[in-house]
Parts: C-alpha cells; structure tokens; sequence
C-alpha cells in the first residue's frame, strides 16, 4: 500500500500549533472549526441584515442603491441558511455525536475533515462575490427568469449556483458520515431506542440532507447549463417553464427549513430533561414525531407556490398536508412542556434558551399554519408576514436552539464555564430584541408590505413600524456582542469545568471537559436510555467495560492528513473556474483528483503504527 | 434495560468486517446512502425530462433521431456488463482471481462498448441530416414529422427535387435536446466514473492480497456503484427512447 | 416622491379594510385561522408559564419522580390539534374553491400584462389599451387575464383581492369586484429586479357612468396639439432625435406605434406617473423625462432610449419641457 501512496509530503504524525488544526482529523476539532467559522458568517448575515434594517428604517431612505439591496437580502438570507444554521447543526453534530454514543471517532474522519474544508471553500466563493462587485442578486430562492442571462447579466448568480454546489458537496459528505456513523458506531448495548434525542434528530436531518440535497444540485446544473452553455431548461423562448424552477427548489427547500429546525429541536430535547432533572417526557413519540416531520416535509413543498397558478385542486391538496405538519410538531411542544411538569426546573442559561424556543418556535409554527390556509395565503405571500413567520422559526428556532447549545455545552467543549450572569443577559436582550423585530412584521405584512422592497413611500403607513424593527435589530447585535464577550473571556480564563457540571444525562457527560483526543478510554456499555445519570444514581449495575482500558496509550486513533484539504483546495479552484475561466477550472480538477488519489492510498494509520483498522485503504 | 452482559461481547476480528454495531461494513453502508441520493439526482432529472416532453417548440423530436435498434443493442450490451460483474464477483468468492480479471475486464470492455454507442449516438444527433424527397413531399405531407414537414416546407421550392441537409439536435436547439443530453450524458459520467473505478480495481487487484476472496470489499462497492448505474438505465431506456418513438405510449 | 398624495387613508394597502367581496373573505379566514391560532397560543403558553413557575427548583429539591410518559395525555395533543384543524381546514376549502371563479358574469375582461417594471391594462371587448391605472365599474365583477412579457411579476390590489402571479408562459386567472367607488393601491408583490419596490399601479373604482365616460376618453384618438410649446414637444417626440416613438404608442398620431413602453395616448388622464410612484404633475414629469434612472432605477427607457443612454444625445432642459408640455396636453 505505502508504494502507491504519494510519497512527496511526509504524513504529519503528532502536529501542533496551527499546522495541528489544518490536518486535524479529530471530529472535536472540526466540530470547533465548524463551529467558529460559522458564526462568523453569521455575523456577516447579521451585519447584512442590519445595513438592510437600516436602509428600510424610514421611508424613502437611501443609505444603500436598490441593486445593493438586492444582493444585501440574497446574501443574507443565502448566508445564514447555508453558511450559518446549517453549519453550526454541522459543529454540534460533529462534537457531539461520537461523544454521545460512545464512540472514538466517526466512521470516516477524513472525509469529515474534507467536508469542513469544503465548506469553508463555499464560504470563501459565495463572500469573495461582493469582493468581485458581483454578489448574487436574485433572492435566496432564484425564481426563473430572473436568473437568466438576459435579465441578470455578470457573475453574480454563477457564485450562487457554484457556492451552493460546493456547500452541497460539503453538506453530504458530512450527512453520508454521521448516518453511517450514527447507524454503526454505537457502544454496545447502544441500541437506537437508547439513542439521545440530538442524535436521533441529527441522523433524521442527514437522512434528509442526503435525499433533498440532489434535488437542488440538479436544479443548479440546469441553470448552469442555461447561463453558460445556452441550454433551454427556463429559457422561456424556447417553451422553457419558471414553474418548473420552483417545484424544484421548493422540494428540496421545504426539506431544507426542516434541516435546519430538527437540529434545534435535539439540541431543546436535550436540555429540558438535564434542568428538570427529569426523562424526556414520550421520548418515543418525541422521535417518531421527528420522523413523520422529516417525511410529511416531502409532501408540503408547493405551499410556497399557492398564488403561482397551480389551481384550485393543488392548493387544497397542499393546504390539507401542510397544516397535517402541526400535528407531530405540537406532540414534540407538549411532549416538552411535560417535561417540565414535575420536574425541578433549575433556570440557567441553556434553560432559558430551550423555554425562549418553545415560545417563539410555538409564534412561528402558528404564523406558518396561517399561510398553509391557502384561500388568505394570497394576501401574505411574498409579504412581511412571511418574513415574520420565517425568522420566527428561523430566529427563534433554530438560532435559539443553538444558542442553547453553544451555552450548554460550553464546559465540554472549551473546559471552561460561561459567566452566568452575562448568559442571561445576553438571553433576554435577544428574546426581547427578536420580538420587537420580527413581531410588528406581521402587522406589515396585513398592511401590505410586500418583502424585497428597497424602499417604500411615507403615505404607505408603515413608517413608524419600520422605525420599530429597526431599534429592535440594534437590541439583537448587543444581544450578540454580549454573547461574544461572555463566550471569549470565558473561553481564555473563565472557572475550569468539571465533567458533569449540570448534573446531566447522556454520555458526553461521563467524560472530563474537555474530552481527552480519544474520548473514552474505555468504550462504557450502556444500560440505559439516561446512561450516566442511571449510573450516576446507581439504578444500573456496574459492569466491566469493553475495550482497552487504562491511560489511554493502548488506543490508536486515526493520524492526521493533508489530502482533505488538498482536495478541498481543488474544489474551490475548479469552482472559480467554473465562474471565470475553463483553464482555471482544469487545474482545480487536476487538484482535486490528485487529493484524492493521494487519500485513497493512504491508510487510516500507517502500517508501522499497528494496524488496528480492519481495511485500512481508503475512507 | 434487562441484558447486562458481564463480559464484553467478544470480539470478532474479522476481514472486512470490522466490529460495528450492525456488522455492516462502514463503506458498504455509505455506499448505499450513496445510491440513494444517487435516486434522487436521477429522479429529478427524469422528472425534468418528463415535464419537457413533448414541449419543444423547434427542431428535432425524438422520433426524428432516435434509432431504437441501435439503442436496443447498447441496452444490451450494458445489461450484459452487468451479467459479467456478477459473473466476475462470483468467480472472486470461488477463489478463482484469474476468473475475476478476466470478467472484470469483459465489464470494463462491455461498460466502454455501451460509451463508445453513446458517443456515436451523440455524434449523429449533432450532425443529423434530413434528406427530403419533394415531390413525396407535395403528395403526401401528412407522411412527415411536423420537423420535417418544417424544413420542407421552408426548402421544397419551386424546381428543387430533393433536399439534403444537416439540422442537428445539439444542447440548444430545443428544450428536447436540453433535457435529453443533460440526462444521457449525466449518466453516461456515472458510467464513465464506474469504468475507470473498475479499470482502478483491476490493476489494484495485482497487487499481492489486494483482492482476494475474503477481501472482496472493493471488489463489492464497485459491483454495487456498476449495477445501479446499469438500472438507472433500464428506466431511461423506456421513458426516453421507448415512449419517446412509439406511438400509443403514454406521453 | 414624498408627496403625500392628498390622500387620506393612513393604511392604503391594509388586507383588513377589505372593499371587494374576494378580499373580505379572505381576511374573513384570515381571522378564523389567527383566533384560532391565538387560542392555541394561549393555551399553551398558559401552560409553559405554569409548569415553569410551579416546578422551579427549591434548594433542597430530591430528584423528581423520572415519569417517562403518559399514553392518555400524548393522544390527547394528538387528537385535539387535529380537530381544531380540520375544523379551519374546511371554511379555507371553500373560500378556495369560492374564490377559483367569479359568481357572477363578469363586466368585463381585462388583460393585464407584466413588464420589467410598469403595467399594461387592455380591454379586449371595449378597445382600451392603457397602463398603470385601470378604472372598473363599482359592484360588477371584472375578470383578470394575466401575463408576463419578461420575469415574474404578481398582480396585487390589497383591498380588494391576493395576489395572483404573472408568469411568463403561464396564463394565470383571477376576478374581483369593488363594492364602493375610491381608489385602491396595487403593488406588484414578486421579486422581479432592480425596481421592484418601484412597480405599482392603481385601480380606480368609479360609478357606471364615470367608467363608461372613461372609456369614451381612452378610445378617442389623441389630441391634436395647438400650443406652440406643445407642438413643439409633439414634433420631437416624433422625431429621430428623442426617438419616443419607437417604444410608446399615441393613437392618433402619425408614427408612435412603439410597444415597448406604456400606451401615452391619454397620459396626462393618469393621476399617477411611472407605474403609479408618484403624482402625475408638471414637476415630477419634468424630474421623471430628465432623469428616469434617478426616479426609477435600473428602468428599460433610461437604459435602451438613446436620450437617456447616451450623454451626447441627452435631451437639454427646453426639450424636457416641450415634451412635458405635449404629454401633459394628453388628457
Ligand atoms: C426552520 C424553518 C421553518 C420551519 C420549521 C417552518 C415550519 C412551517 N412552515 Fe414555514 N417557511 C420557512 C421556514 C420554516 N417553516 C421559510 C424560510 C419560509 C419562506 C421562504 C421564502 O419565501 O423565502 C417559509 C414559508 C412558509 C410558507 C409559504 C408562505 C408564503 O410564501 O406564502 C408556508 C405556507 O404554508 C409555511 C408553512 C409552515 C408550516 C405549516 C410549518 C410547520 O412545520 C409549523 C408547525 C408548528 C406549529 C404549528 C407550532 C406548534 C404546534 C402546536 C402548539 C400544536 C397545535 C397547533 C395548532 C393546532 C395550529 N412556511
Ligand atoms: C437563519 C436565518 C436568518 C437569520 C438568523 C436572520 C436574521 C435577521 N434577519 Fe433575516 N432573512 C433570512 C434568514 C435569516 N435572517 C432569509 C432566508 C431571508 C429572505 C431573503 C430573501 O428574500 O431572499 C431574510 C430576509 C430578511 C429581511 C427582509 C428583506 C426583504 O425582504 O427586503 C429582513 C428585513 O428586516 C431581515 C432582517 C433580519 C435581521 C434584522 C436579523 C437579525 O436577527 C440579525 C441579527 C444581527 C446579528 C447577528 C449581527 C451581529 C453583529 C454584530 C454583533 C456586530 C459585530 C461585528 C463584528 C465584531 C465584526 N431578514
Ligand atoms: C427604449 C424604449 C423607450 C424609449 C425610446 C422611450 N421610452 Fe418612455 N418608457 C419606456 C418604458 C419601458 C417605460 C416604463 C418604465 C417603467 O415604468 O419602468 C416608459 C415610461 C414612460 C413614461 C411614463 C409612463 C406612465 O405611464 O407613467 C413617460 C411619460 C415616457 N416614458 C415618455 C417618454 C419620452 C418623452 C420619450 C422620449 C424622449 C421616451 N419615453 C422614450 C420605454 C421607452
Ligand atoms: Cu414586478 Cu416585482
Ligand atoms: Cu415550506
């Protein structure tokens, strides 16, 4: 095998420093990587959201041109769904997972690491579109024809199709990793009716991830082909159909809302039980619900399309299925609020969080149940109404979910502990700072404001409201600040954590904090739903654990590599030249596969270093 | 939460199946998350191409390019590339290594036959011609595809007996040819993928103990990859070619 | 563009103050489906606020009971929400299914047509071709036909019915029917480029025999100018020079045929200007033929008329006031 390895660059056996980070293969450390580099896309989107509040703050403004706010909310709302929620569901599956069930690594930790560097590629290519005056103008959904050349002239829709298609590589490359990881990689006695609810809800998003991505990646080559190669796919001269964009977007699309919202609904199902102190009330039907959520997300898809002209027979259909959707999703609301019946409700700052969740989530779940009605619908689509509706479930779903998150599972992952009183704060500046912003949306979507205006005139009415969302957005960016200093002082020299700070009930918590690299000493064997809180109360018996024991030297984890990255490197070149130039665009190919020839013959560890893994080749 | 084993299971070391919790091989079991967002991507394509049909406003139609004898043929010929996949993992699980080249080979060969007509297939849609017999023409117009009965129409003039001329089916001409060589071609890139995937196999398996019968696993990953790219086919085939050409098939 | 348009109705796009049967029972649902969702809202935040103040920690708290479930409460939240929305579900249904086609026979006809980013209204049966602002007979039911020469748009009269997309290549119905004379605000509501925000129009419901003066007005031909200025501003808007006429049709006159911009034959009828964004006065028309990206930006007449493309051909201020002078002789 070492013969047909490439031989040029030496492995890196124990790196340190940053060098350790670059070829890291640790899922730990790519969790963090994930973790760091999404936020601060969602600083971008925010920072662009904020210049679009401020444009928008009174009538007939003109801080930014119509044509920049274009791109200001195609960026911003492509930014935070793909480069921000997305990505940080991807961190916390990637630090999570493993530790959760009792596991070393994931299954493929190289391809982990080159899903990460992928995705930063995406990253890098969708932000360098305002550097090139070219960002992405046509909103984040890219109705046809707007997209063609004839209307939207310049690269700017080419970076969005060529991110998008990057990001999607990354995306799958990680959802094929923690299915296989998820569904093979369990301790033992870790069968799926003892898995936590964050991993049932992760394993459910990359089900869903791997069956919706292919849909968009489609769609993106068509419209590829049409602006590059002169093919007919939404050329409407040719009899090409705008409709058909649609359906296609909006069947992965409504996928997609669903990837973003199941991640947040672990991540709640995970803290209620830990401050109550209590079980997750109906944890079977809490997964189950997941489970028809992520099924019924494939049948709703035209509710986006009710005023499209699809007829009067396809709305009913789409009303009936959509509204179907609140049924499991209310089971999972009830099923937390028993959570905390009877509990011993301890309020930190993770709780807060996960209650804010329910409260919001309940406001956007009810305002989507709204549009589902199809006959008013018409009077909300394409209105601040559904602004409001999304950054309900958006905001205060999914971004409250994983601030949830990012603070409960703060000791683990930095070893430190958060200051509480900033943490609190922080929560209530951002719940107020949310509801001032997003709530008067929907009375300005019933007054007729339709989304994607640059600007509106002074007799319209909707001034002062306007002025309102405004102030409350300046409320969410010190909300946010206070976050990031709480999160960097705690980080650099807050209290050391201990294991188990909250006195918590799966796996990860059995394990100092942060985690030694290879997580478990002895891979423990599990007994019991609450695992660690059964063998904390001593309700199961204790049992000789499995694997090697001792201080942690008999284990061999995975040796880092570069090839991830040098194949990551190829996709972001071969994207761009995809945009610019054909040469370009060989020489990233060219890269890419070199990348991945050199992984492919590269054993997980070298042969010297004993070899643990049975075929060793390539993952 | 009854079972409290007091000894760890034991653990099976074996080949290819290294321990995980399903006894299922981690690559064996990416390769069919794999395959199912395969489905998808192939679903969404036919489904484009369904939509399409029948659309076009220009240019040629499937009646007029399609050679339903020739595609039957290269049908065949990667139905049988599949035959031989089986035939050469067989041989792999009886012991027999040489047997295993020489089908894997036959597949390679087999899988190239099929990409050699598609390239032929392409090149003659490209640069298809029409020849027009006016006077045919002028008696009986209804005997003409309404594509024909076009270029006739706009050549068959005044003392001009028969017209000959190229009026290709390119990506652009028309939402059929849009659609069609996205979908042809798209697959014909999974089948070249799957060739030179099988070509790598090949020469890895000289390798000493690269393949052998109880390291079957790339060997199976392949044979996996190559039979769903073949299925993948046997739906095209019909949707495409079969309704495209036949009357009486449903539209 | 401030210019608060003498107009007194603070909300002149709410979805509340309904005024055509189509948008009343629209926010008819719309109310059905928030008091219901109020209801569920309450409920259940009466309960979180419950659980969490009765249940909070005390210090010296043993662990709760570990309840893992309760069958008869989970079918419960299973049962209840479903009734509650099948019970919305059906009145949605039928307004659907009501509002699909109009009861009564229609009035009349109107095809409506999308362009990057302004209207076309015409009257088939009447022979009214017009942009911008449409006039409708009060109490008679007007059906909608339409279309898009370019992008998506979305036809939308707030007060009186939803939008109803215009989709290149897809013709797309609707119908709706004004029950008291006033003028009704449309916006086009789909994202559709540069000056989306700026793509609106109006909708005048005026008394039967308003509408049919109305019509009389717009099938006349143009008026033949008498004013020297406006003579003036006739013949360059005829001429090579300014070139006017190669987009935008004035019946009546000798070689405006153009059908890439709005039908000018009765402009200066408009009230509004430019897609319904501002007044229709001698100022703003005069700001709008000086510099139509300023007023409307990205707008197809600064980006493919010469005058306005090209510095050297650009009209001096004179010329922008003859024409001014001749547009607004249009009534
Ligand atoms: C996290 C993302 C997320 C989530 C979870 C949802 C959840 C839902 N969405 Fe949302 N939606 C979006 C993201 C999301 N959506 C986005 C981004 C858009 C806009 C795209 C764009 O145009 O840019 C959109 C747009 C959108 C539309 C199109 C609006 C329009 O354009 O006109 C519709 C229409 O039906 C809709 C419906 C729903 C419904 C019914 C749910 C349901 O899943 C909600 C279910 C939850 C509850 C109902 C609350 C809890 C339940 C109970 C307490 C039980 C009792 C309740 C009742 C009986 C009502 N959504
Ligand atoms: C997860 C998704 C998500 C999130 C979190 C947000 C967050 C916000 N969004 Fe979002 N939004 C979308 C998804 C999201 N949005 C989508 C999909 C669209 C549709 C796009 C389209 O139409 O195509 C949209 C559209 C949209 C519009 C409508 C634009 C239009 O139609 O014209 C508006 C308008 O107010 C808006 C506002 C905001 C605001 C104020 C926030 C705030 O919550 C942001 C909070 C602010 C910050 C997080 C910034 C923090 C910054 C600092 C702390 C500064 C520090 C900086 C440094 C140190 C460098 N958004
Ligand atoms: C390239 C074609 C073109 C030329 C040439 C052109 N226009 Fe226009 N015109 C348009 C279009 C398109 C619009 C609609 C713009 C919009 O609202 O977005 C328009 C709008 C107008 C309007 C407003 C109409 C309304 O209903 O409010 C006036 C007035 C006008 N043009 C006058 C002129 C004059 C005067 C000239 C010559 C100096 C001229 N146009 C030359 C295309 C043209
Ligand atoms: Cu037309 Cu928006
Ligand atoms: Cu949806």
């Amino acid at each position: 095998m070492t013969s047909l390895s490439v031989p040029m660059i030496k492995r890196p056996v124990h790196p340190v420093g940053a060098w350790g980070w670059i070829t890291t293969i640790d899922h730990k450390k790519i969790g963090i990587m994930y973790g760091i580099t999404a936020f601060i896309n969602f600083l971008i989107g925010g920072i662009e959201a904020i210049i679009m509040r401020a444009q928008l703050s009174g009538s007939n403004a003109d801080i930014v041109s119509p044509e920049v706010f274009n791109q200001l909310f195609t960026m911003h709302g492509t930014t935070m769904i793909f480069l921000a929620v997305m990505p940080l569901g991807a961190a916390f599956f990637n630090y999570l997972i493993p530790l959760q069930i009792g596991a070393r690594d994931v299954a493929f930790p190289r391809l982990n690491a080159f899903s990460y560097w992928v995705f930063l590629a995406g990253t890098l290519m969708l932000h360098l579109s305002w550097f090139m005056g070219e960002a992405p103008n046509a909103g984040w959904f890219a109705y046809a024809p707007l997209t063609s050349t004839a209307f939207n002239p310049g690269h700017g829709v080419d970076f969005w199709i060529v991110s998008l298609q990057v990001l999607g590589i990354a995306s799958l490359a990680a959802a094929f990793n923690f299915i296989v990881t998820i569904i093979n990689m369990r301790a033992p006695g870790m069968h799926m009716m003892r898995l936590p609810l964050f991993t049932w809800m992760t394993l459910i998003t990359a089900i869903l991830l791997v069956l919706a991505f292919p849909v968009i990646t489609v769609a993106l080559l068509e419209l590829l082909f049409d602006r590059n190669y002169g093919m007919n796919f939404f050329f409407t001269a040719a009899g090409g159909d705008p409709v058909l964009w649609q359906h296609l977007f909006w069947v992965f699309g409504h996928p997609e809302v669903y990837i973003l919202i199941l991640p947040a609904m672990g991540i709640v199902s995970e803290i209620l039980p830990t401050f109550s102190k209590k079980p997750l009330f109906g944890y079977s039907t809490v997964i189950l619900a997941g489970v028809i959520i992520a099924f019924m997300g494939w049948l709703v898809w035209s509710h986006h399309m009710f005023t499209v002209g699809l007829g009067p027979i396809p709305n009913t259909v789409f009303t009936i299925t959509t509204i179907a959707i609140a049924v499991p999703t209310g089971i999972k609301i009830f099923n937390w609020i028993f959570t905390i019946w009877k509990g011993s409700v301890e309020f930190r700052t993770p709780m807060l969080f996960a209650v804010g969740f329910i409260v919001t989530f309940t406001i956007g779940g009810i305002s989507g149940v709204m549009h589902a009605m199809s006959a008013s619908d018409a009077q909300q689509q394409d209105t601040y109404f559904v602004v409001a509706h999304f950054h309900y479930v958006l905001f205060g779903g999914a971004i409250m979910g994983i601030f949830g998150a990012l603070y409960y599972w703060f000791p683990k992952y930095s070893g430190k502990m958060y200051n509480e009183g900033q943490g609190k704060t922080h929560f209530w500046l951002m719940f107020i700072g949310q509801n001032l912003t997003f709530f008067p949306m929907h009375f300005l979507g019933m007054d007729g404001m339709p989304r994607r205006i640059y600007t509106y005139g002074a007799d319209m009415g909707w001034t002062e409201v306007n002025a309102l969302q405004t102030a409350g957005s300046i409320v969410i960016v010190l909300s946010v600040l206070v976050f990031m200093k709480n999160f960097i002082q705690s980080w650099r020299s807050g209290k050391q954590a201990p294991g188990d700070p909250w006195d918590a009930r799966t796996l990860e918590w059995s394990i100092s904090s942060p985690p030694p690299e290879y997580n478990f000493e002895e891979i423990p064997i599990v007994q019991d739903r609450d695992d660690w809180w059964a063998r904390k109360r001593g309700l199961v018996p204790r049992i000789a654990p499995s694997g090697a024991s001792g201080d942690g030297h008999g284990i061999h984890m995975p040796q880092p590599s570069f090839w991830p990255l040098v194949a990551a490197i190829g996709i972001f070149v071969g994207a761009w030249g995809v945009i610019y130039s054909v040469p370009v665009l060989i020489i990233g190919a060219g890269i890419m596969i070199f990348g991945v020839y050199a992984w492919s013959f590269e054993p997980v560890n070298d042969p010297e270093s004993e070899a643990s893994t049975a075929s060793g080749d390539a993952n | 939460m009854a079972q409290a084993p007091t000894t760890p299971p034991a653990v099976v070391h074996q080949e290819e199946h290294e321990k995980t919790t399903t006894g299922l091989n981690h690559k064996k079991l990416l390769m069919w998350a794999f395959l199912a967002s395969d489905c998808m991507f192939f679903g969404t394509l036919i489904a484009t191409y369904l939509v399409y049909k029948g659309k076009s406003k220009v240019g040629a139609l499937p009646e007029d390019v399609f050679s339903i004898p020739v595609t039957s043929v290269s049908t065949f010929v990667l139905l049988m590339s599949s035959m031989s996949m089986v035939l050469a993992y067989a041989a792999l699980r009886r012991g027999s290594l040489k047997g295993f080249r020489i089908w894997l080979l036959s597949t390679i060969l087999l899988g190239s036959t099929f990409l050699g007509f598609q390239v032929f297939e392409f090149y003659e849609f490209v640069n298809h011609e029409v020849t027009i017999d006016c006077h045919e023409f002028a008696a009986n117009p209804d005997g003409f595809s309404p594509f024909e009965a076009g270029i006739a129409g706009d050549e068959c003039t005044e003392g001009v007996d028969e017209y000959e001329g190229t009026h290709g089916l390119t990506p652009r001409t028309n939402l059929f040819g849009t659609t069609f060589f996205t979908l042809t071609g798209l697959h014909g890139t999974h089948v070249t993928i799957g060739v030179i995937w099988l070509l790598g196999l090949f020469f890895y398996s000289f390798k000493k103990g690269a393949v052998t019968p109880a390291r079957h696993l790339d060997t199976d990953l392949a044979a996996l990859y190559w039979h769903f790219v073949d299925v993948v086919w046997i739906i095209i085939f019909p949707v495409v070619y079969l309704f495209g050409v036949f009357e009486g098939f449903p539209t | 563009m401030a210019l608060a348009a003498a107009c007194s109705d603070p909300h002149p796009q709410s979805t509340f103050d309904t005024h055509g049967p189509v948008a009343a029972s629209q926010a008819n649902i719309f109310y059905i489906i928030m008091y219901a969702g109020l209801v569920v809202f309450i409920g259940v935040m009466a309960l979180l606020i419950y659980t969490t103040i009765r249940y909070r920690r005390r210090y010296n708290d043993k662990d709760p009971e570990q309840i893992h479930g309760n069958n008869t409460l989970e079918i419960a939240w299973t049962v209840a929400p479903a009734l509650l929305l099948v019970a919305v579900a059906v009145p949605t249904i039928q307004t659907l299914w009501n509002n699909s086609i109009s009861p009564e026979p229609a009035a009349m006809t109107v095809h409506a047509t999308g362009s990057q980013w302004w209207f076309e209204f015409e009257i088939e049966e009447l022979g009214v071709v017009t942009a911008n602002e449409l006039h409708i007979p009060v109490g008679e039911v007007i059906n909608f036909v339409l279309e898009s020469t370019d992008v998506i748009h979305s036809f939308w009269v707030p007060k009186l019915a939803g939008k109803v997309d215009m989709v290149p290549n897809n013709t797309n119905t609707t119908w709706f029917k004004a029950d008291e004379a006033g003028e009704f605000f449309g916006q086009c509501a789909e994202f559709c480029g540069e000056s989306h925000a700026n793509m609106r129009f109006k909708v005048v419901a005026e008394s039967r025999e308003d509408f049919d003066a109305w019509v009389a007005a717009q099938l006349a031909d143009s008026v033949v100018p008498v004013d020297p200025l406006v003579q003036q501003g006739h013949d360059l808007f005829m001429s090579i020079e300014a070139g006017c006429w190669a987009c935008h049709t004035i019946r009546g006159s000798a070689n405006a045929f153009g059908q890439v911009g709005p039908d000018l034959t009765h402009f200066a009828s408009r009230r509004h200007l430019a897609s319904g964004i501002m007044e229709n006065n001698h100022e703003n028309l005069v700001r709008w033929l000086t510099d139509p990206n300023d007023v409307k930006p990205g707008n197809v007449m600064s980006r493919d008329a010469a005058v306005y493309n090209d510095p050297d051909q650009a009209l001096s201020e004179p010329q922008v006031a003859a024409l001014a002078a001749y547009l607004r002789s249009l009534e």
